[in-house]
């Protein structure tokens, strides 16, 4: 635990992420063009036609959306036992980014389910499920910014991300109880081409390395923030 | 304690909104019966919760208005067990009434006799979780002056498992299968909901009252 608390501390955070970043940064550049390069080269396919490329950009936003709450429920548990702030503000930097990512999912899909089930929405687990987890970051988000109180809206936001992840595979659990049209999985059961496989996993990595460089930076943004304006407040 | 937490009318008022609630939906979607009867259980179910919501944002506010909730905090009684006495007092005087009246307007929206049963049983099992989770909204809006409009944000897609599975029991009655399952399911989700619920709703009445 002590190795992990000394790269906890803000300037080492700082200087740790500071020489990281250009090379996440890269990293997702060339992650996303070759996903994407590889993604327009993957033949039309049999029942779906060209559509199919929505799947290289709607999969893996649904992904990340995913991890996203899972980093902040990781963050929030580090937080209320340790109380380090510096977990809350990563906390909350991953909050606006994962409900981006939430709704690019929900855009795609819909965009996605247009050409392919004829229509934009429809009542299914998994897209009920994933509104509701939308919902669920606006609420973690409306929470941090109602409480003026840095520390009192960190730790409140912080218990509300834990029993929102208790309570995430319950409301999936409730909403798969209905029939779904929404396919299932199909990466690890093996019932992707390979063809097919291939970009979605690079697009994966892509989206993941995205979310890991705007993260970095928005914690960047958010310690040297609140440097200033304890520099403001400090000497008047 | 109890006492405290009934006297405030919060009762009728959430009462006479379910049955508003239950009034307005045949006046916008036309009184076919056939059609009330079956969306009857979801719409009761839904009025429930936004009836339940009404009263819950004063389930801590009047206490933490008046500093005696910081007496609470310090007395010999867990915080924790304080908070089970709090969801239980809401329970007994928002969910119960509720659960009683539904039947009646179960009768305004032709459900059959045993889908009427159906739907008192899965509110008399399901409005517990809406108290016990909504405590836990209730807390951690206490220090809020908005709270009133972010409590329903919070709460209600964490209580979106008990509707389903409420509506689901009704649902399934009316289409001639047995509710049992739908029902187990709920009654799963409610006691998990009261047990760790206290837990949460006592940690943040004691972030909140820290500096």
């Amino acid at each position: 635990m002590q190795f992990l608390f000394r790269y906890a501390n803000p300037a080492m955070f700082m200087r740790l992420s500071g020489a990281v970043l250009p090379y996440v940064a890269a990293a997702t550049v060339i992650a996303l063009t070759a996903g994407l390069i590889m993604g327009f080269q993957v033949p039309p396919d049999y029942q779906q036609g060209m559509t199919v490329l929505i799947m290289f950009i709607h999969v893996p936003a649904a992904t990340v959306a995913m991890s996203a709450y899972g980093a902040i429920a990781v963050c929030s548990l580090l937080s209320l036992v340790w109380r380090h702030p510096l977990s809350d503000t990563a906390a909350r930097a991953a909050a606006p980014l994962g409900a981006m990512f939430t709704a690019l999912g929900l855009i795609t899909g819909s965009l996605w389910g247009k050409p392919m089930w004829g229509t934009y929405w429809v009542w299914d687990a998994r897209l009920t499920s994933f509104l509701l987890l939308l919902f669920l970051y606006l609420g973690y988000m409306a929470l941090w910014s109602a409480i003026e109180d840095e520390t009192k809206a960190a730790r409140a936001a912080a218990v509300l991300a834990l029993v929102g992840a208790v309570n995430i595979p319950i409301i999936k659990f409730s909403v798969d109880w209905w029939n779904t049209l929404h396919q299932g999985e199909s990466i690890m059961s093996g019932n992707l081409a390979p063809v097919f496989l291939w970009p979605l996993l690079t697009m994966m990595a892509g989206y993941m390395l995205l979310f890991v460089t705007l993260w970095l930076i928005r914690i960047q943004t958010a310690i040297v923030e609140r440097r200033a304006r304890s520099l403001m407040q400090g000497p008047a | 304690m109890k006492l405290a937490t009934r006297s405030g009318g919060g009762a009728a008022l959430a009462l006479s909104f379910f049955a508003l609630v239950a009034t307005l939906v045949p006046l916008g979607i036309g009184a076919d019966l056939k059609l009330l009867a079956r969306v009857a259980g979801g719409i009761l179910w839904v009025g429930a919760v936004l009836a339940a919501l009404l009263s819950l944002d004063r389930l801590f506010q009047g206490d933490y208005d008046d500093g005696s909730l910081e007496l609470i905090a310090l007395a010999p009684l867990p915080l924790e067990l304080t908070s089970f006495a709090k969801i239980a007092a809401h329970w007994l005087s928002t969910g119960l009434p509720l659960t009683v009246l539904s039947p009646l307007l179960a009768l305004m929206f032709n459900l059959p006799g045993d889908a009427t049963l159906t739907l008192f049983l899965s509110l008399l099992i399901g409005t517990p979780a809406v108290s016990a989770i909504g405590a836990i909204g209730a807390s951690l809006t206490l220090s809020l002056r908005r709270g009133g409009l972010i409590l329903p944000l919070i709460i209600l897609p964490l209580l979106s498992p008990a509707v389903i599975f409420g509506a689901g029991a009704v649902a399934a009655k009316m289409d001639g299968f047995s509710p049992l399952g739908p029902l187990e399911l709920l009654g799963a989700f409610s006691l998990a909901a009261v047990l760790l619920s206290p837990f949460a709703a006592a940690a943040s009445v004691r972030l909140n009252l820290s500096g």
